[in-house]
């Protein structure tokens, strides 16, 4: 039988990176995240996996140590909420210009500025754009359970290296900080210093072999006609995680004649808003988009075809529901509801205004 | 003699180390950056490391270090390189891990991330090129940029009362309990290059023996930033650098 454990979503982070092979996690405290470290000091795993912890001294430098050690081909995590992840974004353009894969958790708060503690999607713009200064994009997991939180870490880790691109999971305050029992799968051991150069050694800085030229990893070009080949391999790179990479998942939409799009906190509170309002008689559903990059563009021109209109809720002013528009084109109308600040909507909230929306 | 005949091992007096690279340097003539570049080349094939060893360049003239000697590089971000070796070092604790930086990275906008690898204690070595100014955005103001000394952004002299006081970095990061060897040197004669290398080679030994944080200032000049001939450089460093950052052991343990 497999082990369930009950924890929060933040903990789930910390016993899925100790389970799936994670060499090294480089993180500076700030709420509402903390427990993945703390909860990462307390399992010291460096006795069992052989992983490296360290608290460093600011968000800028825990990043700059995920370069450092990406580079070396080891799979290294950090974990932060936004206002640290905005510090972490010089980082993070270095991370996708040198072509570097890693994870970084964002457990967002409300904001601007210092904000609050309380959940929030604000973040939105920042991580699935970019975030940093340069064209680049990163991929984007939105876990909506704390199950979720466990199990994608593996699954960031797995796509960061597939592409060698910086992979996020962005979650809220709710997800990181509710507690759901977890099923933990069987662990992975962390790589051997052969498998490393077998797999990355063909770019990482493992230190220079006779048989092969120095590894040098860098985002300089200097040159703007290099530089612009650069930007069309990231370009074709993007290209080709858009075409292989899209998660979503649905709720009650055989027959929907109205879709609610939601991810995070907000899909599992649409869930409810489903319930009620189908036995009100609405035909509703649910498209919950699982990376939001690569976002589910076909998903949702599909549903543009079927439904009669879409609502956008997010825990923030409205920025998911731009990409959604991009979609849909016109074609039909999308409407959006959100709250902000750390203010979480009730099911009731939502549906008087869905019933508003159709109207 | 024939020229063929005397090209024997044992007459051999000189060669060029194989870890240097044949790429031309792009330093301005003068620079003490090659001459470095070659000391700490020799010091890894010395210690036979080339396999071993991670270097990370900085953002400013040695950003191009990657291209000189020949083992494998990381580039960082403005300042950031003390982080980028700390995760280098404690996930691969085999290997040799050094930082090159210059006094815009490491004294300006690097301070935080070299004082807490420092205070850590970081097994890696740190070597840090001092001369005073900002060479490859064209000769402004840097934190070492001396009392009275003219740049792009001090036209009319550093001031105290305008720009503050040259850093000490060197002297900072001796107080501190995580480094085992501070030590200031230069690169500007044959005498300062065999000591300076010997404290290269010393350094990179230590960062296999689990004692700390070694770094190394190197007092160098800036000819091109400076606006003087080489030769009249050296001499201003002499008289006006090395009274202010003076040479020699700060730290040994």
């Amino acid at each position: 039988m497999s082990e369930k454990i009950l924890m929060k979503g933040n903990e789930a982070i910390a016993y899925g990176a100790i389970r799936c092979g994670c060499d090294g996690y480089f993180g500076y405290p700030i709420t509402p995240q903390s427990e993945i470290m703390e909860t990462l000091m307390e399992l010291q795993p460096w006795e069992s996996t052989g992983m490296v912890v360290l608290q460093a001294e600011s968000e800028t430098a825990s990043i700059n140590m995920l370069y450092g050690g990406a580079a070396t081909g080891k799979k290294v995590m950090t974990s932060s909420s936004s206002p640290g992840i905005s510090l972490m974004c010089e980082g993070l353009s270095y991370l996708a210009g040198a072509e570097l894969p890693c994870l970084v958790v964002n457990v967002m708060r409300g904001g601007p500025g210092l904000g609050t503690i309380q959940p929030s999607q604000a973040d939105y713009f920042q991580c699935v754009k970019g975030g940093g200064h340069g064209d680049y994009r990163m991929i984007v997991l939105a876990p909506a359970s704390v199950q979720e939180m466990y199990d994608f870490v593996d699954k960031a880790f797995s796509l960061a290296f597939k592409y060698r691109i910086p992979a996020m999971i962005l979650a809220d305050g709710v997800i990181g900080q509710m507690m759901e029992k977890v099923e933990l799968r069987a662990p992975k051991p962390r790589r051997s210093e052969e498998q490393i150069e077998r797999e990355c050694g063909s770019w990482a800085t493992t230190g220079k072999k006779p048989d092969r030229e120095r590894n040098v990893i860098t985002s300089l070009a200097l040159d703007a006609p290099v530089q612009e080949q650069f930007n069309i391999k990231l370009i074709n790179k993007h290209k080709a995680i858009e075409e292989n990479e899209v998660l979503y998942s649905t709720y009650m939409t055989d027959d929907a004649e109205y879709l609610i799009i939601a991810y995070g906190s907000m899909s599992r509170i649409a869930e409810a808003v489903i319930d009620m309002a189908r036995s009100e008689g609405y035909k509703l559903g649910l498209l919950r988009p699982i990376t939001l990059f690569p976002f589910p563009k076909k998903a949702i021109d599909a549903f543009t075809d079927r439904v009669k209109s879409i609502l956008t809720i997010e825990l923030n002013a409205g920025q998911m529901v731009e990409d959604v528009r991009l979609v849909v084109n016109g074609r039909i109308p999308v409407n959006f509801y959100g709250r902000y600040g750390g203010m979480v909507p009730s099911p009731d909230e939502i549906l008087t205004e869905f019933k508003k929306s159709i109207k | 003699m024939e020229r063929e005949k005397l090209i024997k091992e044992e007459n051999l007096a000189y060669r060029k180390t194989p870890l240097l690279t044949d790429a031309v340097m792009h330093y301005c003539p003068g620079c003490t950056h090659g001459t470095i570049h070659k000391m700490i080349a020799e010091v890894i094939e010395d210690m036979g490391i080339q396999e071993k060893t991670i270097g990370i360049s900085p953002v400013g003239c040695a950003v191009f270090a990657y291209n000189y000697i020949d083992i494998d590089w990381q580039q960082a971000a403005h300042g950031r390189a003390p982080a980028l070796a700390t995760a280098i070092k404690r996930l691969n604790p085999y290997k040799y891990v050094f930082t090159y930086q210059g006094d815009g990275d490491l004294a300006s906008i690097g301070t935080s991330e070299v004082i807490h690898a420092c205070n850590r204690g970081e097994n890696i070595v740190i070597i840090f090129i001092n001369n005073a100014i900002y060479g490859m955005t064209g000769g402004q103001m840097a934190p070492t940029t001396l009392l009275g000394q003219i740049t792009s952004t001090t036209p009319y002299g550093r001031r105290s009362d305008l720009n503050g006081f040259p850093l000490k970095m060197t002297e900072i990061v001796a107080k501190l309990d995580g480094t085992c060897y501070v030590t200031r040197q230069s690169a500007h004669t044959p005498l300062a290059v065999r000591k300076c290398k010997k404290a290269i080679r010393k350094a990179f030994e230590n960062s296999m023996l689990n004692k700390g944080t070694s770094f190394i200032e190197i007092v160098s000049t800036c000819n091109s930033g400076w606006k003087l001939s080489p030769v009249k450089a050296n001499k201003w460093m002499e008289e006006n650098m090395f009274p202010f950052y003076p040479l020699g052991d700060v730290k040994d343990r």
